[in-house]
């Protein structure tokens, strides 16, 4: 939706991808030692700001060494509308996939956390802003079916800037297939946690993202339905400071809880352990 | 009183505007008028086939935003009888972007629920331009949930530029109430029918467009964006609506061909507005036909069916 491209823009939170031994935090502007920075779970450890981070490094940090299987990697995205932008479909796919090395917006697969085994998808913001078109749709989907039909626990980490606008109304009826897949799990008694990371907007806010049992945010995540741009140009005003950051919908009771990324691998374990177990 | 035209239509409606005239003519009795007259209209016949018959994707939107367009409430007074309207979500307020309440279509009892756009600039403004809050979309979630409680089949009309983008929208949780609703649709134990009757403007059109059957007026579209925002995105620049309208596929004609609504239900030439009695007395035997149908499946089957064509949305290969 509109928001993607205002975010993608938004390159004072980025991976810090050069690989130089110091570097300057975009949010304190303070020196930061890489390893530091890396140990740290890519975490500022002068000033906490929260890196983006991608769906590869998000596996590591959160799923057990050596117990990720990957799922329906073999998914990928067709041009079914021959979409003419100022650049083809096909060349912003080629394009995402070689920044981000992955081969669409969304990885899904079985791992365990602490020992628990679970259904996890982890969205990723690079490719294409993390939008949402047929095959996250459908990755998502088919990881909430295999939960179900495994009796697995659901933890999902979304990054998007909503439905991918390349694949037109298509990309939004993704919003209603996933939100049915969620409604179905829901009957069943395994916990849904999503955990929303910076930034997540638009179709994915409004699907699944929104529809855990329990909601869990990064300190810092831009998170809300419409890009602050739109809202700007339609209420004719500038935006209060701090509005849609997790803090802030975390107050309106968006979200359970703010939660530094050195502590999410261990509250999920939390949440895991009391919610399926006797 | 000069009639609203958008610039492809402005010389069809001058000749319409200037036929008016004449005919309020105290000479209209005169022989020469009455020629001229029947010559006016054999010329704006001509000209009415050449401005409307083969309209783009942008002039097809511009007619679905056309402001005398007809809206939610005008179908439901012309279609439905002893229409009582519901109010408020129980939980914040009344949003009036969103209407709702029973009906009988004929004998059978309904609920229907829609978005409402105002018929001049004054309703607008308390319409919010058919722009519903979160409490609009809670509010219709409250009437589903009587619906299928009261075994109502829920009729949902389509017609908004999107959920409205602003502060209160956010601090409300605009993205949890359109998910919700999603969540709630997909599996509510009634039929449900959805008819797009102007503007299917993303999320928030998508917000009360859950359904059994899905239709759309011709000259209707439904979107992921608008194509001005699509046009400011991808081409950095709003004035090529025009290119991203076409490019997004946003047409009755498109959904029906991507195999996402069932039917199209026509319009005259020129767009609705130009005669709301034919295109209600259309979506009257849509509506008839389609619930008797319904009626008859196994809510097992339907929600079922109603999941299944959810599910198989979506275009990609498998390497």
């Amino acid at each position: 939706m509109e928001k993607e491209v205002q975010l993608e823009k938004d390159k004072n939170n980025t991976k810090s991808e050069s690989e130089e031994i110091w570097f300057r935090c975009s949010a304190c502007q303070e020196l930061i030692y890489r390893k530091d920075f890396e140990k740290n779970f890519k975490v500022c450890p002068k000033c906490d700001h929260h890196f983006r981070l991608g769906a590869l490094d998000r596996i590591s940090f959160l799923i057990d060494e050596g117990t990720f299987e990957e799922t329906d990697a073999g998914l990928r995205s067709v041009d079914f509308l021959g979409f003419k932008g100022a650049k083809t479909y096909l060349v912003s796919l080629k394009q995402a996939e070689e920044k981000t090395k992955l081969k669409e917006a969304v990885i899904t697969g079985i791992g365990k956390i602490g020992g628990k085994p679970v259904a996890f998808g982890v969205l990723d913001f690079d490719f294409i802003g993390g939008s949402m078109g047929s095959v996250v749709g459908e990755k998502i989907t088919r990881l909430v079916e295999r939960a179900i039909e495994n009796n697995l626990p659901l933890v999902i980490v979304s990054a998007s800037g909503g439905a991918r606008m390349q694949e037109g109304v298509i990309s939004l009826m993704q919003m209603a297939k996933t939100s049915a897949a969620i409604k179905r799990f829901s009957q069943g008694n395994k916990p849904f946690i999503s955990i929303l990371a910076n930034p997540t907007s638009g179709g994915v806010t409004a699907s699944f993202a929104s529809l855990g049992d329990i909601i869990l945010a990064e300190p810092g995540a831009f998170i809300g339905f419409a890009g602050p741009r739109v809202i700007e140009q339609t209420i004719k005003q500038k935006l209060p400071k701090g509005f849609q950051t997790a803090e802030f919908m975390r107050e309106h009771g968006m979200v359970d809880k703010v939660v530094h990324r050195k502590e999410l691998k261990k509250t999920i374990i939390q949440l895991l352990t009391f919610l399926t177990e006797k | 009183m000069r009639r609203f035209a958008y610039d492809f239509e402005r010389a069809l409606v001058e000749l319409e505007e200037k036929l008016d005239d004449l005919k309020k003519s105290p000479s209209v009795q005169n022989p020469e008028i009455a020629e001229e007259i029947a010559y006016l209209e054999s010329q704006i016949e001509k000209l009415r086939e050449k401005t409307y018959a083969n309209l783009t994707p942008w002039q097809k939107v511009r007619i679905a935003r056309h402001p005398d367009r007809p809206r939610t409430l005008d179908y439901v007074e012309h279609i439905f009888h002893d229409y009582l309207d519901l109010h408020g979500d129980r939980l914040y307020s009344d949003d009036p972007a969103i209407v709702g309440g029973f009906a009988f279509l004929d004998s059978q009892k309904v609920m229907i629920i829609g978005h409402q756009k105002g018929k001049n600039p004054k309703e607008n403004v308390l319409r919010n331009f058919g722009m519903a809050h979160p409490e609009g979309y809670r509010k219709a979630l409250r009437l589903m949930k009587l619906a299928e409680k009261f075994h109502l089949p829920l009729i949902s009309f389509i017609d908004t530029p999107g959920a409205y983008p602003g502060i209160g929208a956010e601090e409300r949780g605009q993205a949890g109430a359109i998910a919700l609703n999603l969540f709630e649709m997909s599996a509510l134990r009634t039929p449900i029918i959805v008819i797009n009757i102007g503007e299917g403007g993303s999320g928030g059109a998508l917000a009360i467009g859950v359904g059994d059957r899905i239709f759309m007026l011709e000259n209707a579209y439904y979107s992921v964006i608008t194509p001005e925002g699509c046009a400011s995105i991808l081409y950095n620049n709003a004035s090529k609506a025009e290119e991203a309208a076409e490019a997004l596929k946003l047409t009755a004609e498109s959904l029906f061909e991507l195999g996402l609504i069932d039917g199209i239900i026509p319009e005259p030439l020129g767009g609705a507005h130009r005669d709301p009695h034919f295109v209600s007395l259309k979506l009257k035997e849509t509506l008839s036909s389609t619930i008797k149908e319904l009626v008859n499946i196994p809510l097992e089957h339907l929600v079922e069916e109603r999941y299944q064509r959810l599910r198989k949305i979506g275009f990609y290969r498998e390497e």
